[in-house]
């Protein structure tokens, strides 16, 4: 059993929790990720590590639907049946200076280590950040300790520019150039941030989020095609170049299983 | 005298079948296993006993049923293999230890099998197990993987004193006696019961540790101070068919298909929240084990229409025979001949399965006749198609492990279960590739031998 050492309610739909897992605290690095299941039943879930310190690792969750709201109902002192990692490649870091990271709802928390990470060595780091409203902008205090500048985007204006971060990056790029980009959010904001990205001739990277099961490169659950070749994001990921993933077909396998979620969902009522 | 024909084992009914997860072989009873028993002419030369790859002294065993000393017994068999009530239950015996059996010259072979299950439940059910004195020796070694490989070398190690802890990536233990054989064929208490005796026996048992990965290799040897490891990772990736449309929702791997249904227990949704779904109309590619064992799965699951395309004739289907006959008995019709080249889909859902109708040619380096395209087609209407066309070694290791050599397969290579790294061995499917249960068990064991050696030369 893990057990679950602090909690902050990040706001109505984020949690972020620190677990005690020091198998999994000890080799990890940025861009690795875990896979827990809340109770003996539990589904297995994937979520990004944000940070370690010690024997302590941090998740940071959207309560999207059966098995993340069911963690959410979960104290301090509590203690989850299996959390295993660190999984995945850790991010490859590229050798560029002006990084912008791009980040779309809960997307910001496997995004900040990243950044975090560009910043220790030395880079101008620069973040866009969206949600729907200002509520849902999540560790905006934390990324202003490190970033050389953020711009907000939030769907209602209720914080920053009205509108997607992708809006942002428009009126950013008429003044602004970068190196090199990193998007972390749902699905069809990556797709759209690349294609913009792409115009402007910047590469961005991107990490996949498709439905995972063991995350050991046993099951194929996770495939995702990559410039026409299959891989496997949880062995050989979940960062990719996000010009040439397939997000059609991704978007595609993420939702195979909607109606199911939604029956699950019911008994949480 | 020889009777030729073997006391036949019963069986669950055919229509309770289609719904439920019970297992199909019920075993024999005492008196039945006697009258099988009977059977074996106690041969001078047993060529069966050459035939198990663990070498079970199988007219032994047997001659003790007749005694009524199923005590003895078990520990005449646990000698050789921890696991009667497995291998059982799962060893391909015909191509093994009754393949070889003299009765079956004339008639049907030995029931080896499954006498060994009679005997494996039979100590399951009285809670036999060996009192042995186990003499610490108090040296670490580590075991990773907790398939049958795994957990033979750990039982082995065991018994030579060694302190043993086995890692597992999974939430729970067994490998592929868990996640992939389903519990119609292999209820999996009885895999739980057995790891529990190796707990009673002292072995250490973590799960949710991914060596590589959580621990590395050289963590394990020089900060965790284990004198030697044993890989017993096995071979999960699945392969690939290669062709259009792999990738679209409603295609499975078998072992993603398998994984769902018997590790995530997804036949009891929503009561555990992992998800599966099959639809009417369900494509198995292969004829193992694997394609068998997903076929009767789907079937269960509700499919109305289940059909192995696999492309050589019957004759040359790899699965053990017991499983290809329940598999008919259930329905599941065989589509001999047909080879999937493309998968098509609507808006990335598997809709249709094209298949080129294949012809047999001239025997090829497996003694098989090879199957030759004919360039004819045939378009099968499909809502999900489960791929089970083998598996290779998963990359983990060896991306995480400088120095560890391995083939173009990602297979382990080995010199007497030795790794390239010194004080590293390894045994099972990882070094072979996907095989068999007892395979693996007597890789496992040999190696734990050798690992005894490596250990005590060091000492010297
Ligand atoms: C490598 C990786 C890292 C991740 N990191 C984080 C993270 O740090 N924080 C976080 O909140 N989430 C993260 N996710 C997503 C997270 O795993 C899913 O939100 C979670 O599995 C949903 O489970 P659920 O039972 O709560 O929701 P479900 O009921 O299973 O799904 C609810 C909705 O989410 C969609 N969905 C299903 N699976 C995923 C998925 N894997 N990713 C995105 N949407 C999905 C469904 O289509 C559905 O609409 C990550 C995913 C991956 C693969
Ligand atoms: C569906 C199916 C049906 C089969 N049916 C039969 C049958 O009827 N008869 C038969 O004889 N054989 C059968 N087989 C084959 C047989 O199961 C395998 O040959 C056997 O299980 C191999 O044993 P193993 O210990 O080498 O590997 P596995 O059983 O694969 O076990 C390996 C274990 O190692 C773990 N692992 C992997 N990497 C790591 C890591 N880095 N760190 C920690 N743990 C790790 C895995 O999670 C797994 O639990 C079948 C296989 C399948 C998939
Ligand atoms: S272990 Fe397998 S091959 Fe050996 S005797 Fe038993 S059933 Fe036959
Ligand atoms: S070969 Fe057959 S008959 Fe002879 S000892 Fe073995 S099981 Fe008995
Ligand atoms: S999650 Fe199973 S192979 Fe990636």
């Amino acid at each position: 059993m893990y057990e679950i050492i602090s909690k902050k309610v990040l706001n109505k739909d984020v949690d972020l929790m620190q677990i005690k897992a020091p198998l999994v605290a000890k080799n990890a690095k940025p861009g690795h990720f875990i896979i827990l299941r809340v109770d003996e039943n539990g589904e297995r879930i994937p979520l990004t590590i944000t940070e370690v310190s010690d024997d302590l690792v941090t998740i940071i969750y959207q309560k999207l639907g059966f098995s993340t709201r069911l963690l959410g109902k979960l104290q301090v002192g509590d203690s989850i049946s299996d959390f295993v990692g660190p999984l995945g490649k850790a991010s490859h870091i590229v050798n560029e200076h002006k990084i912008i990271g791009v980040a779309g709802g809960v997307g910001a928390a496997p995004l900040f280590p990243q950044l975090k990470e560009y910043k220790r060595l030395g880079k101008h780091v620069t973040l866009v950040i969206g949600a729907r409203s200002k509520e849902h902008i999540i560790l905006l205090d934390d990324y202003k300790e490190f970033c050389d500048e953020i711009y907000i985007a939030t769907d209602n204006g209720s914080l920053g520019q009205k509108g997607f971060v992708t809006d942002v990056l428009q009126t950013l790029y008429q003044t602004h150039t970068y190196d090199h980009a990193i998007a972390i959010g749902p699905l069809v904001m990556m797709k759209s941030t690349v294609e913009l990205n792409k115009k402007h001739g910047i590469k961005t990277d991107v990490s996949l989020n498709p439905i995972m099961i063991d995350g050991t490169g046993m099951c194929g659950n996770c495939r995702v095609s990559i410039g026409g070749k299959t891989f496997f994001a949880c062995v050989d990921g979940p960062d990719f170049p996000g010009e040439e993933v397939d997000f059609d077909e991704l978007i595609a396998r993420q939702s195979y299983y909607k109606d199911e979620e939604h029956i699950c969902n019911l008994g949480l009522e | 005298m020889i009777i030729k024909d073997k006391v036949k084992m019963p069986v669950l009914n055919k229509k309770i079948r289609q719904t439920n997860f019970e297992e199909v072989a019920c075993g024999y009873d005492i008196e039945l296993a006697k009258l099988e028993a009977k059977r074996c002419l106690d041969c001078k030369n047993p060529k069966c006993i050459a035939a198990c790859p663990v070498q079970v002294p199988i007219p032994e065993f047997i001659k003790l049923i007749l005694e009524d000393k199923l005590d003895e017994a078990y520990y005449k068999i646990y000698e050789d293999n921890i696991l009667p009530a497995i291998c059982g239950r799962v060893c391909p015996q015909e191509k093994q230890c009754e393949g070889a059996c003299i009765v079956g010259i004339k008639g049907d072979s030995v029931s080896i099998g499954a006498l060994e299950r009679f005997i494996g439940d039979y100590a399951l059910d009285n809670d036999l197990s060996k009192n042995e004195t186990i003499i610490e020796k108090n040296i670490k070694v580590a075991v990773i993987g907790s398939g049958p490989a795994g957990l033979s070398a750990s039982a082995s190690l065991r018994r030579l004193g060694y302190d043993v802890t086995v890692y597992e990536a999974l939430h729970d233990f067994g490998g592929v006696l868990k996640y992939g054989i389903p519990d119609f064929r292999l209820p999996k208490n009885i895999v739980t019961t057995e790891i529990n005796k190796l707990r009673t026996m002292g072995v250490k048992f973590e799960k949710n540790v991914i060596i590589g990965k959580s621990i590395t290799i050289d963590q394990l040897l020089n900060e965790y101070n284990y004198q030697s490891i044993f890989l017993g990772t096995g071979a999960g990736l699945p392969s690939s068919l290669k062709i259009k449309g792999e990738n679209f929702s409603g295609v499975y791997y078998a072992n993603e298909f398998l994984t769902r249904v018997n590790l995530m227990k997804s036949h009891t949704f929503p009561k555990n929240p992992t998800p599966v779904k099959v639809g009417d109309n369900v494509a198995v590619v292969g004829g193992g084990n694997v394609a068998m064992d997903a076929a009767r799965t789907a079937k269960r699951l509700g499919a109305k229409n289940v059909f192995i395309l696999y492309r050589r004739d019957m004759d040359a289907l790899p699965a053990r025979l017991e499983e290809i006959h329940h598999a008919i008995e259930e329905g599941i019709d065989f589509r001999l001949l047909k080879n999937p080249v493309e998968l098509i889909g609507d808006k990335y859902i598997v809709k249709q399965v094209k298949c080129e109708i294949m012809e047999l040619g001239e025997p090829d380096k497996s003694g098989r006749r090879r199957p030759i395209g004919t360039n004819k087609y045939e378009i099968i209407d499909i809502d999900s198609c489960i791929i089970s066309i083998g598996q290779l070694p998963n990359p983990i290791l060896r991306e995480s492990t400088d120095k560890l050599d391995v083939d173009d397969w990602g297979r382990i290579k080995t010199n007497v279960h030795m790794t390239s790294i010194d004080g590293v061995f390894a045994g099972g499917d990882v070094v072979s590739g996907a095989a068999t249960v007892i395979l693996a068990m007597g890789a496992g064991k040999e190696a734990a031998v050798e690992m005894d050696k490596y250990i005590q030369s060091k000492k010297q």
